[in-house]
């Protein structure tokens, strides 16, 4: 203190400001802070699509804390670039190293391990154990029963997986191994530790779920549109949009690490949209908000295409769009019309016209394949290049050059009056839907008659007549069924029609379509819509899609720079596939041995959900064409995909697999398979589906890392909880045996707790682990190995240790290495030797099973209408050898089959790994490339794929080549010596190479442009046409009223139905529509416990509501509240906002119930997590298969586990109880 | 002249998501410890909304920042030292945010999830990290993000009840900003003038403002002399704690953490040149709305062979020099004048300033009415959903004009950017309306828009 006052000082500023000299050492204590021993790169497994290089830094041994990296290599000169990648949630994700919620160790329920114990001093052998524990109702029912309420016991990892594989074991035997699943969400953020689990089911025979389209992600509009699962622009393609429209997207929120592409786009002059029905984040940024009611997209874009439609094609026609209408999409080609079902002289739409009905040739290959079009050039019907009857016509070159099949340039004829036939104006009836009901929109086509081949006369029409008439666009001048104009509330469709059902003006509609479409004539398609889970989550979310995307492809954005559709939900884009592929699914050891289950479906009847349908689905459906194979429950619909060979069902059917090549005494395929289509077609077998609760039907064993799925992505958790878990649940609802399914076996009582072991991976005590039966240590994302990759960037990112696994925590590939070992050793005692698992599969889309049911009709073998043929008119079927006490070898080798599975060669790269990751020296993989180091298997995948390396996808272009005779080998060839390690993407991200697993045809520093291989290179899309389709002509569309795209209306609000659970309504209680956005303050789908997130908001679950329902429930902002309906309660606090609507209500997703959730008043039980309230209702669309685009793939094609078209009603939560006894 | 150098920062509110990631980044890095629990040196507060602490620009409350006295004389709100020792306000100041006005911090009982079986699934509850007692939770440090509870919290923002007639609350005319905020390393810091141990200072090489952590005494003036309630006292060290702009960082080169991590790009950090000997002058203009011109004059042109001169003879590094030639901040702040001080009228000088958010004007140009009029882009501002006077109000002691300028002239560079991206015409007359020209509303456009790391920083 001295000092200051004797020291002179410099005063300057008049003398306001003094200059003083003194000691700064203490400055070093922020330096000694910041200072660190090392950084290293990294990033988070999260379904997020985030997928951000993190720069994790390392101080003595302990992680401090992680910033992101800023390395990327650059856009290019004009662009703004990648860095830096990352959100506030993955900044705090270092909090979880040293939580304590961090799981340390091994743990089993205490209470199975007592009967565990005391049933092994009984038996010797361990399979006999498990089997007294889990055949005897009461021992079963005590440990299933306190599933969820603590009690885990800290256990050796031996232990646990000795356990593990007696039970796995037992089920082989017994049930068979596809009674035994696997459930770990989107690969792409991890994919590797994805692989691990997935690999030793697959060499089980266990099934796989899917993701994908359970988390409603997938947008079934893109395989019915495109045959592509999705393919998007990486999120720097927004740049080069000029008219950006978010729709259902929040940017700011959910695409964090993206979102200033967008502000900067701004910059450059593009307009920017925002359609939510909320004031979101992202309105901020808007240039113009609309605000539509939820769930009435479709309305708002069926009127934009009707104003794009009336002014761009029919007033001012624009030569552009017209030309990419002929060249591109299922316009011109023609249709044919049939009797409409609601007014016996009206038509309506039937089916694609082909070349069979036209010529009967026996030299033209897959006739039935081939739809045609006009040809003005030529004044005749032709069959253009690039049709699905071309794609697997061997000798044709597939590619949509405007030819014919002699080599003819075409010019097809987008309507029939461009025809050189007579046309007439007929009468057509399309379906509309509405709340009110169903109706009838009577409109004029323009139709032509043609003479079949066997001389039937039929009237025609082409795609485009369709769409302007269902449109109503006025075409003849004084039209009395069309629209008068964009103000006609009256005609459906029009501006003010939707303005009747979404809130939003019309004119706003009108404005918006005219700038949209405008300014993509203006600038080559350059009009973008960025959509995602806000129009994607919902039962009819292919009709949202499907409207959005006519508005795109009408104005030729699709495969254009800065244009197109941008949907992002979920990390669905795994870059280096084939090598991923090949591992996962232990291809390089059976190609086709592992069962690829469709989520939604498992669970659906696994959780039997099934049994509890209220949906009419007589409201879905159209009025003016009627199916003979229709059915009243959604169900039924399952099972006639299940036998029809559309969806795959495992467990398969209700007998052991491994027991028909012992029953038949015999392991030929051949002699087996007429003897179980025999033991089929009589009823002696039954596919497993039909029966779900019966015990041999059930799932046994079940398998889960990388997830959370009993709360954040277990759509109707509470079935769940009842039906597969056996635990104390919130579930309201009782089945309705009022509408029970003709084709399924109904119990008065379903089973409770089907499933018999529940092994969860995690680092954090949720309510997954919390659920399971065995919990295994995982290592965080700071302490492995592993690589990631997203679709809103190009790279692709490794995981890197930063420090080694903490306590008794391992990767997920050496945990299932582990368990693999302790399993085979096992199965040498208790099941040894080969047995032959008879596997039956869907037909595959990219197979020639897409063309194996033509015509888009349904011919039911069950019903005596077509012979059962395996891989024809139902699943295919393949014999599978299995030796389980090889498991082990094979997991950690990688098996020489992987060669075979390309198309190309291979073995060069195959060989090459062999010296990079060392060869097995004894074992079935003696002289393979190991895969016992989790860095060895990145190395293998990034070896084995085209996106990493240059050299294979140089051969896959040019395989691609041969097949569409287009010059495409260009694209790849700046790569073609370029390979991708784990080291080398660890010294700086890496972007994919451009590769034919994509469509993009962009390279040299472009950005990665979806579709544009078809708009650059004339390279078809998989679908029937070979094109874009508007319209889809199968059974099951036209009966629910979807050939063309339209609008249909959220479904019907049910809270509670008449059976359920009697809840007295109290005062103050209301009914709000219930949605499960996602959230600000969670990491993504799965983590809401973090607390500096926690603490960033109000720390615990929180609903928003509008102060207009708060008024009417009578409370204030913070106040506690219970939400219900049939499906459970979830209890939580308010929070009021006027950005919100009045009557809805957002539970913002994965709010967990472990985590400040007070008992309900209701059921009496600890409040739910944000799923309690929810239920999947499963649509029959989307389990058409064997047609075309529309076949099944994992995770391209089923139903979706959609959870937003639902209610509940609300309440104040008058007693605050958090029962801790 | 007495010629010093300053680094500051400049953050683009037009591109701001809202994320937080600065926010997280910055606490990971700095104060994520016990007796920190509670400081945030930067935080994100979204505006209307009453920010973090409670209500820190309620300086009627508070008593921060400088006042003039009857004489026109700058002192400090909460009164001057001689003040403090004749009142006996050294040991008791009342003008102190607490607990409440910030949070009570708390955790969960997490290790109940591990615990043994119980009658219905455990939950964490929470747990005060001061008192360990269970909590129910009522506050936060973001209580009110994205407009939450808005029917009791934007009422409550200082801003708002500054704006003469009724703002609507309704859905429809709904609006929002976000506002990221550390210390503003005032040119006229009331911090240091507060304390009482002379541990407060302002670097003389680069401006920052630091509590010498061994000199501090833990009188904790310097927390209600900075308006911006942005000084911190540690529980647990009983010292104070403040935004320290990264100087380990600065000093090697790099920016500071909120910026680097700054994944909306929106942050630039730059030197400045300023003219010392007029700091005094510049904070006491009578007029608050003058106050923001007052201290733009106190800038001054790195590029002026005069300027470096005397930078040189003061002592200013060649280096400094050079970084303030290629600032960004001189550009957006003093060339372009699109960014602007946080409350200028609290007399501080402060440091880190502010590029108002745009949207949504757009529609106004290109869509509806406006096809045959593009100069309806200016009613379109004054009708934009954030009210100018509620941005005058936060930015420039209510200068409304100046703020409608930096807005007019974004506007004008998209509008020019739009027609060359399109290859169309369009007349550069408006260009020069706005004190733009083409190759100044490129660079610019450039600035904001590429952004390049190197560009920023």
């Amino acid at each position: 203190m001295k000092s200051r006052f004797f020291n002179k000082v410099e005063k300057f500023n008049g003398t306001f400001t003094q200059l003083e000299e003194n000691n700064r050492r203490w400055e070093k204590l922020y330096r000694q802070r910041w200072a660190h021993d090392k950084v290293v790169r990294t990033t988070h497994g999260v379904n997020c699509t985030g997928s951000c290089s993190w720069n994790v830094y390392v101080k003595q041994g302990i992680i401090t804390w992680e910033h992101q990296a800023t390395d990327y290599p650059e856009c290019g000169a004009n662009m703004p670039g990648y860095e830096p990648r990352g959100c506030p949630r993955g900044a705090s994700f270092s909090w979880y190293e040293y939580s304590p919620v961090r799981i340390k160790y091994p743990y089993i329920r205490g209470r199975l391990w007592k009967l565990w114990t005391a049933a092994k001093k009984e038996h010797d052998n361990p399979l006999a154990a498990w089997a007294s524990i889990v055949e005897d109702p009461a021992k079963a029912k005590e440990y299933k029963s306190v599933r969820g309420h603590g009690g885990l016991i800290r256990v050796h990892r031996n232990e646990a997986l000795e356990l593990i594989s007696a039970a796995c074991l037992y089920t082989i035997k017994k049930y068979g191994p596809d009674r035994i699943g696997g459930f770990t969400p989107i690969p792409a953020m991890s994919m590797m530790s994805f692989s691990a689990g997935a690999r030793f089911i697959a060499l089980l025979g266990g099934e796989q779920m899917s993701f994908y389209d359970w988390y409603a992600d997938l947008p079934p509009a893109s395989p019915q549109v495109w045959g592509e699962q999705t393919d998007v622009p990486e999120s720097a393609e927004w740049y080069n949009s000029s008219y950006i429209i978010m729709w259902g997207s929040n940017v700011p929120l959910t695409r964090t690490p993206d979102a200033h592409f967008m502000t900067e786009a701004r910059y450059k002059g593009a307009k920017v949209v925002a359609v939510s029905p909320d004031y979101a984040e992202n309105v901020k940024f808007a240039d113009d908000w609309l605000a539509p009611h939820p769930g009435s997209d479709s309305a708002v874009a069926q009127a934009m295409t009707y104003v794009i439609l009336d002014e761009f094609y029919q007033k001012h026609p624009v030569d552009r769009f017209i030309k990419y209408s002929k060249q591109f999409t299922d316009l011109p080609f023609l249709v044919e019309l049939g009797p409409s079902a609601a007014n016996s002289n009206h038509f309506t739409a039937g089916r694609f016209v082909r070349i069979s009905d036209l010529v009967h040739d026996d030299t033209v290959v897959n006739p039935e394949w081939k739809t045609v079009v006009y040809d003005t050039r030529q004044q005749k019907i032709v069959v253009p290049n690039g049709t699905m009857g071309q794609e697997y016509d061997a000798k044709e070159k597939w590619n949509l050059e405007l030819k014919d099949q002699e080599g003819n340039e075409i010019d097809p004829a987008l309507s029939v009056n461009d025809q050189d036939a007579t046309t007439t104006q007929a009468v057509i009836d399309f379906p509309a839907f509405s709340n009110e009901g169903n109706a009838v929109v009577i409109r004029h086509i323009p139709v032509r008659k043609l003479t079949y081949a066997d001389g039937s006369e039929h009237d025609v029409t082409t795609v485009y007549d369709l769409m302007m008439a269902q449109m109503g666009i006025n075409r003849i001048g004084d039209d009395e069924l069309a629209a008068k104009d964009a103000h006609d509330a009256t005609s459906f469709f029009t501006p003010a029609w939707q303005e009747k059902r979404s809130g939003v003006k019309a004119d706003q509609v009108i404005q918006i379509a005219r700038e949209f479409a405008q300014n993509a004539a203006d600038h080559d398609g350059a009009s973008m819509v960025i959509m995602g889970g806000g129009v994607n989550h919902w039962f009819n979310a292919d009709m949202n899609y499907r409207t959005i995307i006519n508005m795109l492809m009408l104005c030729g954005c699709v495969g254009k720079t800065g244009g197109g559709w941008a949907h992002y939900v979920g990390q669905e884009k795994l870059r280096p596939q084939e090598g991923w592929a090949n591992i996962t699914f232990a291809n390089d050891w059976e190609k086709g041995g592992a069962r690829q289950m469709q989520g939604t479906t498992w669970y659906y009847f696994a959780t039997d959900q099934w049994r509890y349908e209220e949906i009419d689905n007589q409201a879905q459906k159209s009025p003016v064409w009627k199916s003979k194979h229709t059915y009243l429950h959604n169900a039924d619909y399952n099972q006639l995909a299940i036998r029809l060979g559309w969806l795959p069902s495992y467990p398969q059917f209700n007998r052991n697999p491994l027991s028909f090549a012992k029953d038949y005494g015999t392991t030929d395929l051949a002699k087996i398979t007429p003897k179980l289509v025999e033991e089929l077609k009589k009823g002696s077998l039954h596919f497993a589906a039909e029966d779900p609760d019966a015990n041999e039907n059930q799932p046994k064993a079940f398998f889960l890392w990388r997830s959370n799925l009993f709360a954040s992505s277990g759509k109707g958790a509470e079935y769940f909880m009842k039906h597969l878990l056996g635990a104390e649940n919130g579930l309201l609802a009782k089945p309705n045996s009022r509408r029970k399914p003709t084709e399924m076996v109904w119990h008065d009582q379903a089973a409770t707790g089907k499933l018999d072991l529940v092994v969860d991976m995690d680092f954090r005590m949720v309510s997954t682990p919390m659920y399971s039966d065995v919990v295994l240590p995982a290592a965080t994302w700071y302490e492995k190995k592993d690589l990631s990759s997203t679709d809103m960037h190009p790279f692709i990112h490794p995981f890197n240790d930063a420090i080694s696994p903490m306590w008794e925590s391992k990767s997920d590939w050496q945990q299932f290495k582990l368990l693999a070992k302790t399993f085979s050793k096992m199965a040498a005692k208790y099941l040894p030797g080969v047995h032959y698992d008879l596997k039956s599969a869907p037909l595959g889309h990219d197979t020639p099973g897409e063309i194996a049911q033509p015509l888009g009709k349904i011919r039911d073998w069950k019903k005596g209408e077509v012979e059962p043929i395996p891989g024809k008119t139902m699943p295919s079927l393949t014999l599978i050898p299995r030796d389980y006490s090889k498991v082990y070898e094979k997991f950690i080798t990688l098996g020489p089959n992987v060669v075979n599975n390309y198309g190309y060669e291979v073995q060069d790269q195959y060989d090459y790994l062999k010296d990079l990751n060392g060869v097995a020296a004894e074992g079935i993989g003696a002289g393979c490339p190991l895969l016992d180091e989790d860095e060895k298997v990145c190395d293998a995948i990034l070896r084995l794929s085209t996106a990493s390396n240059g050299k294979l996808a140089d051969r896959a272009w040019a395989k691609k080549e041969a097949q569409t005779g287009e010059h495409l080998t260009d694209i790849g060839r700046g790569h073609a010596d370029d390979v991708m390690s784990f080291k080398k993407i660890t010294a700086q991200p890496q972007e994919a190479y451009p590769t034919p697993i994509g469509t993009s045809a962009k390279h040299g520093g472009d950005r990665y442009t979806p579709f544009s291989l078809m708009t650059e290179r004339k390279v078809p899309t998989r679908t029937l046409t070979g094109r874009e389709q508007f319209y889809v002509d199968h059974e099951v569309f036209r009966e629910f009223g979807e050939g063309l795209a339209t609008y249909k209306p959220s479904l019907p609000p049910i809270v509670l139905a008449p059976e359920d659970t009697d809840v007295k309504p109290v005062k103050d209680e209301i009914t709000l529509k219930y949605m499960t956005p996602h959230g600000k303050w969670n990491i993504h789908t799965m983590y809401y416990d973090n607390l500096e997130m926690l603490t960033l908001f109000r720390g615990g679950p929180t609903v928003w509501i509008s102060p207009e329902d708060a008024d009417q429930l009578k409370v204030k902002d913070n106040d506690w509240l219970e939400a219900y309906n049939r499906n459970g309660v979830v209890t939580a606090r308010a929070v009021v906002s006027h950005r919100m609507p009045k009557g809805s209500m957002y539970m913002y997703h994965a709010q967990d119930n472990e985590i400040y959730e007070p008992l309900s008043t209701i059921t009496g039980n600890r409040g739910g997590s944000h799923n309690a309230p929810t239920q999947i209702h499963v649509k029959p669309t989307h389990m058409v298969g064997g047609y075309g685009q529309l076949s099944y793939a994992w995770n391209y094609y089923g139903p979706t586990g959609n959870q937003r078209d639902l209610y509940v009603n609300v309440r104040k939560l008058k007693k605050v109880n958090w029962s801790e006894d | 002249m007495k010629i010093k150098a300053q680094i500051g920062m400049v953050l683009n509110l037009d591109k701001c998501i809202g994320c937080h990631t600065c926010s997280v980044t910055c606490k990971n890095t700095w104060t994520n410890r016990p007796g920190a629990e509670y400081m945030w040196f930067n935080n994100v507060e979204t505006k209307p909304g009453v920010g973090f602490p409670k209500r820190w620009e309620d300086e009627d409350q508070y008593h921060g920042g400088w006042t003039l006295n009857a004489k026109g004389k700058l002192q400090l709100r909460a009164g001057n030292k001689l003040n403090k020792i004749a009142l006996g306000k050294i040991f008791y100041n009342n003008d102190m945010p607490e607990m409440d006005n910030y949070y009570e911090p708390w955790t969960y009982d997490y290790k109940t999830l591990f615990g043994p079986e119980r009658k219905h699934q455990p939950v964490a509850r929470p747990k005060s990290q001061i008192t360990g007692e269970n909590m129910e939770l009522t506050t936060g440090p973001n209580w009110d993000d994205d407009l939450a509870g808005s029917t009791e919290y934007v009422q409550q923002d200082p801003n708002m009840q500054k704006i003469e007639g009724d703002i609507k609350k309704n859905f429809e005319q709904a609006f929002m900003m976000y506002l990221p905020r550390l210390c503003e390393h005032c040119l006229n810091a009331p911090c240091v003038a507060s304390c009482p141990s002379g541990a407060m200072y302002k670097r003389d090489e680069d401006g920052i403002v630091l509590v010498d952590q061994e000199r501090c005494r833990g009188w904790r003036f310097c927390m209600t002399g900075c308006p911006y309630k942005k000084v911190y006292f540690n529980w647990k060290t009983h010292k104070a704690e403040k935004c320290t702009f990264c100087y380990p960082r600065i000093e090697e080169g790099q920016p500071t953490v909120c910026a680097e991590t700054c994944v909306g790009r929106i942050r630039y950090i730059g030197a400045m040149l300023y003219d010392a000997d007029r700091v005094e002058q510049a904070a006491s203009t009578p007029d608050e709305s003058k106050l923001y011109e007052a201290q733009l004059g106190l800038f001054l042109d790195p590029n002026d062979p005069e300027v470096v001169k005397q930078a040189l003879k003061d002592g200013i590094s060649e280096e400094m020099i050079a970084a303030a030639q290629k600032s960004p901040i001189y550009k957006l702040a003093v060339k372009e004048k699109i960014a602007f001080p946080l409350h200028p009228e609290y007399r501080t000088m402060p440091m880190v300033w502010y590029i108002p958010p745009l949207s949504p004007v757009m529609s106004y140009f290109e869509g509806r009415n406006s096809i045959k009029d593009p100069d309806m882009i200016f009613p379109g501002i004054d009708q934009m959903r954030i009210p100018v006077q509620y941005l005058a109000n936060l930015l420039t002691g209510g200068n409304v004009p100046v703020v409608k300028s930096a807005l007019y002239k974004l506007a004008m560079m998209r509008l020019y950017m739009r027609a060359k991206t399109s290859g169309k015409d369009f007349d550069t007359s408006k260009l020069t309306r706005v004190g733009l020209t083409a190759a100044r509303a490129t660079s610019l456009y450039r600035l904001l828009a590429i952004a390049r790391y190197e560009d920023r920083f």
